[in-house]
């Protein structure tokens, strides 16, 4: 990666959260990038902060809605020093998966007639069997995708467990695609169940090991999101403001931290098997084999 | 007639459970709309299929595990597939989605919804919110919306400052024109009574008013002229039945208030 580049980051909202990579894209203090996620959480948060980004393309921000809007976005975007790109979540999918068939656009019946239609520059198009208006919604390719997976070979064929979210569509949109994952498995293993696999190895350029890789984001199945820590992320840029605040977090969470353990040690043992055993409550049987 | 205070969340999860028929498909987002499809699903609809755009058809409630957001795992309990979101919303496109839920901060007398910015310069916006998710797609390509909101004047403006969501655009066939080929508002379900539109000019009109609200009262709390009716309803408050089935769905009161 580098400076400038247009970075896509998969799952979305708090769920499979590529965070161990957006934290060391923030670590090596990367600048001038835009980043595309169809619900941008607080990755995004810390990316605007950071100063890593000066536009983001997506179809809506906050972290959810017992946090209320973002206050983050709310200071970038309204000061002017982050652009807020918006599309509706059909046409930023569309657009990942007309890159990813390899078309400069795909014809789509939504957006139309909407505001949302000037602010990406979405144009119409004639249907030209019927003269019919259709929204011409353009292919986003990427310089990188960034994305967090449930289990991956080391050839990089990579399986997703629970929602697919648009992941496979931005591995084949970018181009150069870097993949982190909860478990690492034999080549046999995949192929055993080759119908789970919805990332071919071709498509990947780098693969990391890292379990518990989307916390404080949540995995399917593995651990549950750590709402807690969004109320304690967000009561402190109420009390302190948004800059100071951000400012300590990524001094804590992204600088601080000399190695990925050393970051989980920020939350403890106790705190991230509470996360675990809440997933396996709600979806059980989905624990790996290493668990 | 309920004996307990019902909450404006409540109110309106039990008018939008009533517009829902059996038999049909409804896009839900996370909170009051969930609840009102939840509770539809349990009372008169037991055939409804819920639809949630993080991904997921078929969902059921888990009391006391409500999802706070589309695409967690909590709102994915007992579905039936999880088709990814891109081809969720292909499945409105194509047509089988009959009912879609909407909020927003700002409405007009065309039923267009801002959930963007406030203000008249995107680019510059007074504020910025959250954006439209999937509410765009929702009221471009479901058969019927049902928009779910609190009455006041301050959201109920001539304009919006930008159209995120279309309804009926500036009226006047001007969403069949704009390439929509189905579906707009029909309903707009407040805090103080039920709205539809007026079949030409497609403005924002007065059908029903909830007990012991008045026509002037709705007129007060609106920023633009309102139609009405020719016989204006009045609606059925919720029932006891209605209630405490809702009530056991969220029994932490996370959304009903």
């Amino acid at each position: 990666m580098k400076d400038g580049d247009h970075v896509v980051a998969g799952g979305c909202l708090f769920t499979r959260t590529p965070m161990a990579l957006v934290r060391e894209v923030l670590r090596q203090r990367r600048a001038g990038l835009t980043l595309s996620r169809n619900l941008m959480c607080t990755e995004g948060e810390l990316m605007m902060a950071a100063g890593a980004v000066n536009r983001v393309v997506t179809a809506w921000m906050s972290i959810g809605l017992p946090w209320g809007v973002s206050k983050v976005m709310r200071h970038y975007v309204e000061t002017g020093k982050v652009a807020l790109e918006e599309w509706s979540h059909l046409a930023f999918g569309l657009r990942f998966r007309a890159a990813g068939m390899g078309v400069p656009f795909l014809p789509a019946l939504t957006m139309l007639g909407s505001d949302l239609m000037g602010v990406g520059g979405m144009k119409t198009i004639a249907d030209p069997y019927t003269g019919e208006t259709l929204a011409a919604v353009p292919a986003l390719f990427p310089d990188v995708a960034l994305l967090h997976v449930s289990r991956a070979d080391r050839f990089g064929n990579c399986q997703i467990d629970g929602y697919p979210h648009m992941d496979n569509d931005m591995a084949r949109a970018a181009a150069t695609v870097i993949v982190t994952t909860e478990e690492l498995v034999t080549d046999e293993e995949i192929r055993r169940r080759p119908d789970r696999t919805v990332i071919p190895g071709f498509l990947v350029d780098a693969l990391v090991l890292a379990p518990f890789g989307a916390y404080p984001h949540e995995v399917w199945g593995r651990y549950h999101a750590d709402f807690d820590h969004f109320a304690e992320y967000t009561a402190d840029i109420d009390a302190r403001g948004v800059t100071t605040a951000v400012a300590d977090y990524l001094a804590k969470y992204v600088h601080a931290p000399t190695t990925f353990e050393d970051y989980l040690d920020l939350f403890g043992g106790e705190r991230l098997k509470r996360a675990q055993d809440a997933a396996r409550e709600l979806v059980p049987g989905v624990s790996s084999a290493h668990a | 007639m309920a004996t307990t205070t019902v909450t404006p969340s409540e109110l309106l999860a039990v008018m939008g459970s009533r517009q829902l028929k059996d038999d049909t498909t409804v896009f839900a987002g996370v909170g009051v709309p969930l609840l009102a499809a939840a509770l539809a699903q349990q009372r008169h609809a037991p055939k409804l299929t819920m639809v949630i755009e993080g991904g997921i058809i078929g969902p059921q409630i888990r009391p006391g595990r409500l999802p706070v957001s589309t695409n967690e795992m909590r709102a994915a309990h007992r579905a039936q597939m999880l088709p990814g979101i891109t081809d969720t919303f292909l499945y409105a496109q194509r047509g089988f989605l009959d009912y879609g839920f909407m909020g927003g901060a700002q409405i007009d007398q065309y039923g267009n919804i801002n959930t963007s910015v406030v203000g008249s310069d995107y680019w510059k916006p007074k504020v910025r919110l959250p954006g439209t998710g999937g509410a765009n797609d929702i009221a471009s390509l479901c058969r019927e919306v049902f928009i779910l909101t609190a009455h006041e004047k301050r959201r109920f403006v001539p304009r919006v400052d930008f159209v995120t969501s279309p309804a009926w655009l500036s009226g006047d066939g001007a969403r069949r024109k704009a390439g929509l080929l189905f579906g707009g508002v029909s309903r707009v379900v407040t805090t103080l009574g039920i709205f539809g539109f007026e079949p030409e000019t497609r403005r924002m009109r007065i059908e029903a008013t909830h007990p012991g609200v008045t026509v002037e009262q709705i007129r007060d709390n609106t920023g633009f002229p309102l139609g009405e009716v020719e016989r204006v309803a009045v609606t059925d408050p919720p029932s006891d039945d209605e209630l405490s089935m809702l009530r056991a769905l969220d029994p932490e009161r996370r959304f009903l208030g």
